[in-house]
């Protein structure tokens, strides 16, 4: 066809899901997969009630609870009567609705972190378009879907109309070529590309990762990766669906079957960008010079090689970057050039919707085995969803966690958002897996080290910042 | 929605880049099931110390920054999250603009609906009127949003960019829920032509 006009992965998905484009107006857009949980979602089922509507596409809607919920025993009552009531509210709500709930109580074997049981649950599919009112959302772009984080108005406007008025934005091809060390993960493959281009780059884009590096992740990898996009102002960041993707698929509750199946990949092979399709921007990492990586500062884009030195405010020209890291160096504690390898820590959380699938798990266990924490360190491991949880058990990685001493908890959020008590104390140092390192962010006062889960349980084990190539063999 | 047209105000400068929703307002004030009283947890850990007393130094809790409706603020302002509760924080303590040279696109939209105007300005003319705040600290701008326009008082005048469709939503007060269920019956013949 002499027409033929290439198209990049995120454009054939926009396309395909635009109902309306009125002139000059924003695109009304379809949306495939809606996912609610209980912190963004009631005051949108009030917005319903008030306009006297039901949730329009219930079987287009599934819910769960993460952000609030108590990850110790949850047959204990919970204490936190304002966490309650946003549990009971979204029971109510899924209930006066019909949406599936994957809650603590009903539908409790599926719970899990929204990002983490969309995909294990084979809810996320390739080419689909998928929000939820958070901004994590980012991470079903793994599959080669648009996945994307809403506020709570448009969660009302998605239960209400299955769409979404949006601008459409640009593209970003984020090319990762070269071959990862030892040691070295996908979280710090994102952490790197934050640290290399800022937290901003991403604003008005969404990013698509290409590259060999990415071909070669799993779909566990892929996911820490399109996670943090947010972290680089993106609102999503996809990544060509394959057949990686399509064996991770295979067989998931909600994957299509049968026939089905067959007519499903055959049409999501048509969905990488074509041969020369024009991103509006292209970035680039080489990821065979990389190393660990960890954050020393107050945002996501403050990362560095853990064998780095803490940069001087002194040598930035800029004077309102100076300024914010001698702000962020002035709530870390920490000194310009100092290095971070040997510095204390108090805590380290293992968990989140950024690293706390059944690989994630595997990878700090492989070096917890046989091995205990530093005393006096808090280690708190917390899996993505009930199903992981359930699936380390039969692997035994949570004897390896229990007996060194790392706390084994139920599926949530967790420490990534401190909503639910899991929280630092002001001044506390924690090495996290989670995607934010935001003041406060843990706990009010409490400060965090982003690294991998590799990083995070060589931490665990010496009390300090440490660069886990010394610790494997 | 409440609408938006013009107004009248005195600035509050917050000049930090890269300023998360985390500290907008944390998220321990999340557990909520309304929007109301979230101006009280604005830049809650900036603004008070832990015994809930107010921190005497930040610029929300000077006398003289009272009622004002205007925030001045750095680049990429409202990164991170995407809880709705910072537009509701900052509408709830009684702001109705927030200027900075971009912001992140979730709190963008998020505020939109709100009635709070992004008012995004290049470079220079926000190094500008940041000179022209710190000159004068009790600088009265107009926001016009119809014209496009803030106006100091010397007469000087930047304009700024708002797609169409945003700015007759809160010139009007439109409830851009009722305009998509106004387009049901595209939206039903999508669902039928695409099998959904």
């Amino acid at each position: 066809m002499s027409d033929f006009k290439p198209k990049t992965l995120f454009e054939k998905i926009w396309d395909a899901h635009v109902v309306a484009q009125p002139p000059g107006g924003p695109t009304v857009l379809y949306i495939d997969l809606h996912l609610i949980h209980e912190v963004t979602s009631p005051q949108a089922f009030e917005g319903l009630r008030r306009r006297g509507l039901k949730v329009r596409r219930p079987d287009r809607t599934f819910a769960t609870m993460d952000h609030g919920i108590p990850t110790h025993d949850r047959s204990l009552p919970i204490v936190d009567e304002l966490a309650a009531k946003q549990i009971a509210a979204l029971e109510r709500n899924c209930a006066e609705n019909g949406i599936t709930l994957f809650g603590i109580r009903q539908g409790a074997d599926k719970q899990g972190i929204v990002h983490v049981i969309g995909p294990e649950l084979g809810l996320t599919q390739p080419g689909k378009t998928i929000v939820c009112g958070d901004s994590h959302t980012a991470t079903h772009g793994a599959f080669g879907a648009l996945g994307f984080g809403i506020g709570t108005s448009e969660v009302e406007m998605v239960l209400a109309t299955q769409c979404l008025l949006q601008r459409k934005p640009k593209t970003m091809n984020v090319r990762v070529e070269g071959k990862l060390q030892k040691g070295v993960t996908a979280k710090d493959i994102i952490l790197a590309i934050i640290a290399k281009y800022g937290v901003g780059v991403g604003t008005g884009y969404v990013f698509e990762y290409t590259g060999d590096v990415i071909r070669r992740l799993s779909m566990e990898e892929r996911m820490t990766i399109c996670n943090m996009s947010i972290e680089g102002g993106s609102r999503a960041g996809l990544i060509a669906p394959d057949d990686t993707t399509f064996e991770f698929l295979y067989g998931r509750e909600f994957a299509p079957k049968g026939a089905e199946w067959d007519r499903a990949v055959e049409a999501w092979r048509k969905l990488p960008s074509d041969p020369d399709a024009p991103y509006d921007a292209t970035i680039e990492l080489d990821a065979s010079t990389l190393e660990p990586m960890i954050t020393y500062g107050t945002n996501p884009g403050m990362g560095m090689p853990i064998t780095g030195r803490v940069p001087d405010p002194d040598k930035l020209g800029d004077t309102s970057q100076r300024a914010a890291l001698q702000k962020a160096l002035a709530y870390m504690n920490l000194q310009p050039n100092q290095p971070l390898l040997g510095h204390p820590i108090d805590v380290v959380f293992i968990g989140s919707c950024t690293n706390s699938r059944i690989s994630d798990l595997r990878e700090a266990a492989r070096l917890l085995k046989g091995r205990r924490v530093k005393e006096g360190v808090r280690v708190i491991v917390v899996p993505g969803s009930t199903q992981v949880k359930r699936q380390a058990e039969r692997e035994g990685l949570h004897e390896i966690f229990i007996n060194a001493g790392a706390e084994w908890r139920e599926a949530g959020c967790s420490m990534c958002i401190a909503m639910n008590g899991d929280e630092l104390q002001p001044g506390q140092y924690c090495v996290s897996t989670s995607n934010r390192n935001f003041e406060g962010r843990q706990g009010k006062g409490g400060r965090t080290f982003l690294a991998s889960p590799l990083t995070a349980a060589a931490c665990a084990l010496t009390g300090v910042i440490t660069d886990v190539r010394t610790l494997l063999n | 929605m409440q609408k938006f047209t013009s107004i009248v105000s005195k600035v509050v400068p917050l000049l930090m880049d890269n300023v998360d929703t985390d500290q907008i307002i944390p998220a321990r004030f999340l557990k909520v099931t309304d929007k109301a009283g979230l101006g009280e947890a604005l830049f809650a850990d900036w603004r008070y110390n832990s015994d809930g007393s107010p921190k005497p130094d930040f610029v929300l809790n000077l006398q003289e920054m009272k009622g004002r409706q205007i925030l001045l603020v750095g680049d990429n302002f409202g990164c991170g999250s995407s809880r709705e509760h910072a537009p509701w924080a900052l509408v709830g303590y009684g702001f109705r603009v927030v200027i900075s040279t971009s912001f992140a696109d979730i709190f963008r939209n998020n505020a939109l609906k709100n009635g709070l105007l992004p008012v995004i300005l290049d470079q220079q003319a926000h190094s500008q009127l940041v000179q022209a705040c710190q000159d004068n600290p009790d600088l009265e701008l107009t926001v016009d949003l119809e014209a496009q326009t803030i106006k100091l008082p010397d007469g000087r005048s930047e304009s700024f960019p708002i797609d169409a469709f945003s700015k007759t939503c809160l010139l009007n007060g439109v409830d851009e829920i009722g305009y998509v269920l106004g387009l049901l019956p595209q939206i039903e013949a999508y669902e039928s032509a695409h099998q959904k």
